[in-house]
């Protein structure tokens, strides 16, 4: 029972910091400072290992089954990037199978959009390497 | 008692005569060395071919003959069916099935293309494999995807019958190959990362209507327990045995998904099969022993009734599904000749049980570098968990580091072999560590519902990801041990002529000498194996053939390497991307010595 409660406090605390110091430092949405990053962008990488991974592969990696959302990025628009997850993408074809589903009734992904695409777009920019990412102490 | 009002229902509306007819059809044709009549290639899943044409001296001059593409870019497990002069090949989503003339180098001679809803695809767990089909009484039985279980006419293609096994809405899709026993399918259910109620299910083979269903986890009736014949270790499993090691209601998300193969002994009339991981990831979120997730079930194939289960990774905390497939064979085991089952768990621990009993009897790791737990103890079958691996004891939001083996496990679903010849096992393994964080997830119906991250890695100072071991399964240990460099992710064959072929991700189909493990032979196909090696004889002459295709957990886990401890591996680290070496395909090559 206790961890339960730890755990929603924990989840409460990544959802206040998201709000709170998550913010963007000019047009960037994450913030890493020598390779460290903010909890919001930390908390992206979860979500993103709990909800993208088994297609998508580790750390946006890609995988012989979806794209590779470090190169995705590059191009992608955050408002294009927005509608694929909360709408979802169906590209079937004879030579593809593609179906992306729409996560807009998914609460650990509509949730935490604002921080998936931060820790995505952080790796897309390069300043984020593969791996749990570590975090700064942020100012209470 | 309702599981007895199921017993009496079933026994009075099985016929007899149907029963033993198909049984026998299936048990002469599996014994024919000629055929590959089952996706296991006997009841026993030895997969082990008599053919001996091909052998340790001449098998350097194999070479391939036909191909055939099945049009699908998508992981292929599994290995074709092969009866007569027809070899039928399954493929993944879509679930294609194709009927080839071995008469005509592969010509087809029917296509059956399921329509099915292509949202089920983003709802299977890692890629929309499809371990295969099954052979009787004249039908071609499929599982697609979706779940709808179909009978195809062998001779042309035309649905004999079709029934959904389950719901794609709520997360249940089907991967595994279905079985025939006597008058009935068997058939399992996928979906333990969308919290599923796993479960086994059997149909008539005459016409799909359904005769029993066992859950994996929940109260007695729906899991087919008797619990005072029904036993664990020998003991009477007592009521509830599920029920009591869940916290209220979470075993309607259970998961205990049977994903994997199904092997059955004819004599002592119980199949046996396993159950993958409880829903979800996340260990701290649903406290007990989880049973029967990670579990080896003994059913009773008329009634379904449990005769005997045992579980093998009581509240799991690694995500270390018990699916893989029960190897059934008579061997010594600590000198004594046994009845034996061989499972090649995903813990890292080879099991030897007393297949009638269910008492366990040898327990080892068949990789060196397994640490989550110290050993199992063989009274109570418990492993001894290492606290600083146990992703329950650090907690939620605790990054557990160097946990050997990673979610892939030591072994996947890629099936072993054994040779009756030599008595040992020829197992392709992983050979992969991981770090696992577990943090609290919500459950919405048809979602993954996973709740840990997970970073992968080789086990520290070594450069190679897999091997290809043979093992003693009488005492537990190690013959020999060939190092590949990604994990060995395509299922093994042995054949009479003291070859064990197998199958790798960049592509290569390898031929091994049973004894020493020094490798004959090798070919690289168009695309990485994670299907089966098979073998049959038409028209006088003995075949080699398998599946390439990458995908699977391998190509979602592989595919753009690993995240870290390639630092002190040099160029070997740099290398470990699965991209630079195949890409997605999906193709039969059938090899031969002309």
């Amino acid at each position: 029972m206790f961890v339960r409660v730890l755990a929603v406090v924990v989840t409460t605390a990544a959802l206040l910091s998201a709000t709170q110091s998550g913010g963007r430092a000019g047009d960037k949405p994450y913030v890493v400072k020598d390779g460290k990053t903010n909890q919001a962008t930390y908390n992206g990488w979860r979500r993103y290992s709990d909800s993208c991974l088994r297609c998508h592969g580790p750390d946006g990696a890609g995988s012989s089954y979806a794209p590779n959302l470090i190169q995705s990025l590059k191009s992608m628009s955050e408002d294009k990037f927005r509608d694929t997850v909360m709408g979802g993408r169906v590209n079937v074809s004879q030579s593809n199978q593609n179906v992306m589903p729409s996560f807009a009734d998914v609460e650990d992904v509509a949730m935490y959009l604002d921080d998936i695409y931060a820790y995505l777009k952080a790796r897309s920019d390069g300043v984020l390497d593969r791996g749990r990412p570590e975090r700064f102490k942020e100012a209470p | 008692m309702e599981w007895r009002k199921l017993l009496a229902v079933t026994a009075l509306s099985l016929s007899p005569l149907l029963a033993a007819s198909a049984n026998d059809e299936l048990i002469k044709l599996s014994a024919d060395a000629k055929d590959w009549a089952m996706p296991t290639h006997d009841y026993s899943a030895q997969r082990y071919s008599s053919l001996s044409q091909i052998n340790r001296e001449n098998v350097k001059s194999l070479r391939p003959v036909w191909t055939f593409s099945t049009g699908v870019l998508r992981g292929h497990e599994g290995a074709p069916l092969v009866i007569g002069d027809v070899m039928f090949v399954h493929t993944p989503f879509p679930n294609i099935v194709y009927a080839l003339d071995l008469n005509h180098e592969g010509r087809v001679i029917w296509k059956y293309e399921p329509h099915q809803d292509p949202s089920v695809i983003p709802v299977m767990c890692c890629d929309t494999v499809n371990r295969g089909l099954s052979y009787a009484d004249g039908k071609i039985i499929l599982s697609q995807a979706d779940t709808t279980l179909v009978a195809l006419n062998a001779k042309t293609g035309e649905v004999e019958w079709s029934v959904k096994n389950g719901d794609p809405a709520k997360g249940e899709t089907s991967t595994g190959a279905p079985v025939v026993v006597k008058d009935k399918v068997l058939v399992g259910v996928s979906g333990g990362e969308f919290g599923v109620q796993g479960r086994l299910t059997a149909y008539s083979l005459k016409d799909g209507t359904p005769a029993w269903k066992a859950f994996s986890v929940g109260p007695d009736d729906q899991i087919l327990f008797d619990p005072a014949k029904t036993t664990v270790l020998g003991k009477p499993v007592g009521a509830n045995s599920s029920l009591s090691t869940w916290q209220g209601d979470q075993w309607k998300i259970g998961g205990g998904a049977t994903w994997g193969w199904i092997s059955y002994d004819p004599k002592l009339n119980l199949v046996y099969y396993g159950s993958g991981n409880p829903s979800t990831w996340n260990p701290t979120q649903r406290p007990g022993d989880n049973k029967w997730s990670m579990t080896i079930f003994a059913r009773n194939p008329d009634t379904g009734v449990a005769r005997w289960v045992y579980q093998m990774t009581p509240h799991d905390e690694w995500d270390y599904d018990g699916i893989n497939e029960m190897i059934l064979a008579d061997i010594p085991v600590k000198g004594t000749p046994t009845k034996a089952l061989v499972h090649f768990d995903r813990n890292g621990f080879g099991y030897t049980l007393n297949r009638e009993t269910g008492e366990l009897l040898v327990a080892e790791k068949f990789d060196p570098k397994v640490n989550w737990a110290t050993h199992v103890d063989l009274k109570t079958g418990r492993p001894e968990v290492v606290a600083q691996y146990s992703t329950d004891k650090n907690g939620a939001d605790h990054n557990s580091e160097g946990i050997c083996p990673a979610a892939l496990g030591s072994k996947d679903e890629q099936p072993a072999a054994f040779s009756p010849k030599t008595g040992l096992f020829y197992v392709p393994t992983n050979h992969v560590c991981m770090d696992y964080e577990p943090f609290k997830v919500s459950y919405t119906a048809g979602q993954p519902y996973v709740g840990a991250t997970l970073s992968m890695f080789p086990p520290k100072g070594e450069t190679n990801l897999g091997n290809f071991i043979a093992w003693d399964a009488g005492s537990g240990k190690i013959v020999w041990s060939d190092p590949e460099p990604f994990s060995a992710w395509g299922g093994a064959l042995t054949t009479a002529g003291d070859v064990a072929f197998y199958g790798t991700l960049e592509g290569y189909l390898k031929a091994v000498d049973v004894k020493t493990g020094k490798e004959l032979y090798r070919f690289k196909t168009p695309s990485g194996i994670i299907g089966n090696v098979m073998t049959y004889e038409h028209a006088g002459k003995q075949y080699v053939a398998v599946l390439s295709g990458v995908g699977g957990w391998a190509g979602i886990g592989l595919a753009a390497g690993l995240t870290k401890g390639t630092d002190g591996l040099g160029a070997v680290g740099a290398y470990k991307a699965l991209s630079n070496y195949t890409q997605l395909g999906g193709n039969l090559t059938v090899f031969g010595l002309e």
